[in-house]
């Protein structure tokens, strides 16, 4: 979308939500909430993603999609950072329950600013019980 | 109040629509707002003007047409979505090459920004979906 | 501060409806519309797990979908309360946010 288009919102600041729950390429819900993620960043609000259940697959390390045709969007997530997108909460039990652990997942860092540009890794892991916490401290909650 | 509608799914294989629809009546006739309704992944789909269910069956396309016009709605389909499922407008079918647009009365084609400004705005942003 | 959850799809289909009520908070509200509403109905394989949650948060049922699919106020688990379209309205403004289990 060209800038020209940015619609003139108020001046506030939300606390933004994407909860992502489904695996990527079964279904177009992963990338189109990559997408969503992607414009959301110009607004300047207070952005965190969470992946729960089957949505944690779309951090999973090592997605080969040539034998689907099917377009590889997982690089995108290590793009965030630059976006601002720095919070990538993930659920502790959903990994366990499918087998994963954190090491199965993408390395995905940031820059921070208030600490010198020191690379920080942007996944966090989290307990069911801190999701819930997470979820109960937002504003808007998208989910795909 | 002010209310955000999100409808991700197309009419008819899902209820996702038609709960949306029901969902925005009975929230203007209660004196709610509706800031927006954003159409996105499939959900484009309730834009097209081609549709021709049964005579005997609602018709999700018009009804929400029908809405928009008596409460001046908002009705916007995402562009990036619509493009990838063929929802065009007059503009984006001449932009794209096309021969033919299909965006119903009352609907409008713009970007997902439409979608976070819903976020923004909006005091409640409520999602219909699969 | 608390959050209206809503589920659409049948526990028997699919995970969002346990998974939801893995996540809510005490004093959030459930509303089960479309699909999700097979799962207010007593003596269902789900009901133990409904009635254990309906400790923590309220649990609503949407009417219209209810009838829809053949079952009324006498089949719910007790405790479930019914709503229509209004009140789901009411319930999506009485609470702070709302968080679609899609």
């Amino acid at each position: 979308m060209a800038m020209d288009e940015m619609p003139d919102v108020p001046d506030v600041t939300k606390k933004f939500l994407y909860v992502n729950r489904k695996a990527p390429y079964g279904t177009i819900y992963a990338l189109e909430s990559l997408e969503v993620v992607l414009i959301g960043a110009a607004f300047e609000q207070d952005v965190s993603l969470a992946f729960l259940d089957d949505g944690v697959y779309q951090l999973v390390d090592g997605q080969d999609t040539t034998g689907i045709g099917m377009k590889n969007f997982s690089p995108t997530y290590r793009a965030l950072g630059d976006y601002e997108v720095t919070k990538l909460y993930v659920e502790k039990e959903s990994l366990e329950e499918r087998g994963l652990t954190p090491d199965d997942l993408m390395q995905i860092t940031y820059e921070d600013e208030d600490d010198d540009w020191a690379e920080k890794p942007s996944i966090r892991i989290v307990s069911r019980a801190e999701m819930i916490d997470i979820m109960a401290d937002q504003d808007v909650i998208l989910s795909f | 109040m002010k209310f955000g509608i999100v409808v991700d799914e197309g009419p008819y294989t899902h209820q996702a629509s038609d709960t949306a629809y029901q969902f925005t009546k009975a929230a203007l006739e209660k004196g709610h707002e509706i800031f927006r309704v954003f159409f996105y992944h499939d959900g484009v789909n309730n834009g097209t003007r081609l549709t021709v269910p049964p005579q005997d069956e609602r018709n999700i396309q018009e009804r929400w047409t029908k809405l928009a016009e008596e409460h001046k709605l908002d009705l916007v389909v995402c562009i990036a979505a619509a493009q990838r499922r063929g929802i065009l407008d007059e503009n984006e079918a001449k932009r794209q090459g096309k021969d033919a647009n299909n965006i119903a009365p009352g609907f409008r084609i713009s970007g997902l920004g439409q979608l976070i400004e819903a976020g923004i705005v909006a005091d409640r942003l409520v999602v219909f979906g699969d | 501060m608390s959050t209206l959850h809503t589920v659409n799809k049948s526990p028997f289909e699919r995970s969002s409806f346990i998974s939801c009520l893995n996540h809510v908070k005490a004093g959030d509200a459930v509303l089960m519309i479309e699909d999700a509403v097979v799962a207010a109905r007593k003596g269902s394989a789900f009901a133990e797990i409904v009635e254990k949650a309906a400790k923590d948060c309220t649990l609503y049922v949407l009417g219209p979908d209810l009838a829809a699919r053949g079952m009324g106020e006498d089949d719910l688990i007790a405790g479930i309360k019914l709503v229509d379209y209004g009140g789901f309205v009411d319930l999506a403004a009485e609470h702070d946010r709302t968080n679609a289990w899609l």
